[in-house]
């Protein structure tokens, strides 16, 4: 006996919270094709994994290296265009720009507060994702959600 | 509001992206069997299938059919035993089980006496396989009794053997364990519970 979970229930119980990520990260268009091919990597590699691991840990990693490639992948093909507008500062429409603004953050706080705040993983499991310190993956975040708080007042 | 009452992280996360609709998981999850098949990673495929003996649990290797379940035998717990003894890469795939669906359908429906599908065996082993793999013999409408199915696979005393067989039947309907009763002419046990063995016979007493 592995003890080990259907594959199913990876998908039910973190296909969303890792589409959530993969947005953050991404964007939603890429998300998509990311989410994939991290659960088709995951499928075949599930049944090596150890029955003590930290599934959602271990998937958000699968899914930090697959939205690692579709960055460098984008940033080759990038052809340079003018600045994109700045988004509407209207107060009212502030908080459906959250989004955005997370994606606008610099690599290092964008992950840090996707996989803190969205996967809920702790630092150091960040940390072990996106290299260095605990410490410093704390510190990422934490600057990231002050650079959103500059932009958006109601971020808590 | 209840927004103050809410954890903050859990607010920030919301609105940092909100929960995916469930239309957009589905269609992912439907990108992902299908991907999944072609890559050939996909070693158990299952769906549900609502009866009138209630919903079964059918689960296909790429070799056959593997499992049917009753829904008594608790659907997560036979998941589990598949992801155990077969493989854990299962996932919620209808499609490999279109013809088990069709064929246990019209088998319901009176059309269908004999099933027509590969099967996969890997869940029994042993003396239970030569059990199980001499049931079919027995025809639709027809019964036979454990002793007779004992003396059948050439181990006549192995009476208790043929009844622990059927309890343990991984592909019941599929493979009639419903026509094997006690000699005396009481039904006798049966996985999905007697009364639903009672109106299996009935069903096909009626064809």
């Amino acid at each position: 006996m592995t003890g080990k979970q259907p594959f199913e229930k990876l998908v039910s119980e973190h296909g969303p919270a890792v589409l959530r990520v993969c947005r953050a990260v991404l964007g939603p268009v890429d998300a998509d094709d990311a989410w994939s091919e991290t659960f088709l990597s995951a499928l075949q590699a599930y049944p090596q994994l150890p029955a003590d691991a930290n599934v959602e840990a271990w998937l958000v990693t699968i899914a930090h290296r697959k939205a690692i490639d579709v960055i460098r992948r984008t940033r080759r093909a990038a052809v340079p265009v003018a600045d994109v507008p700045a988004v509407a500062a209207d107060p009212d429409d502030r908080d459906l720009d959250l989004p955005r603004s997370l994606a606008r953050l610099p690599e290092r706080q964008r992950f840090a507060v996707s996989y803190h705040y969205l996967a809920g993983l702790p630092y150091a499991e960040v940390a072990a994702i996106i290299g260095g310190t605990a410490e410093a993956a704390r510190r990422a975040a934490s600057d990231g959600i002050a650079n959103l708080r500059k932009t958006h007042g109601t971020v808590p | 509001m209840t927004m103050t009452t809410q954890d903050p992280d859990q607010h920030l996360a919301d609105l940092l992206g909100p929960p995916p609709a469930d239309a957009d998981m589905a269609a992912l999850h439907a990108r992902l069997t299908a991907q999944a098949e072609a890559a050939g990673l996909l070693d158990v495929a299952y769906r549900t299938l609502d009866t009138p003996v209630g919903t079964l649990l059918l689960a296909a290797t790429p070799a056959g059919l593997v499992r049917v379940a009753y829904e008594r035998e608790g659907l997560d717990t036979v998941l589990e035993r598949l992801a155990s003894k077969v493989s854990p890469r299962i996932l919620n795939a209808p499609q490999r089980l279109d013809g088990a669906a069709r064929q246990l359908e019209e088998y319901f429906g009176g059309h269908r006496q004999r099933f027509d599908l590969p099967l996969d065996l890997a869940l029994a082993s042993g003396f239970r396989r030569s059990v199980l793999s001499y049931l079919p013999a027995i025809g639709y409408g027809h019964t036979a009794s454990y002793q007779s199915v004992a003396a059948a696979v050439n181990n006549p005393r192995a009476v208790r053997a043929v009844g622990t067989a059927c309890a343990t039947n991984p592909l019941p309907l599929v493979i009639p364990c419903h026509r094997v009763i006690r000699a005396d002419g009481q039904l006798g046990a049966y996985l999905g519970g007697p009364e639903i063995k009672h109106q299996l016979l009935d069903l096909e007493a009626a064809a």
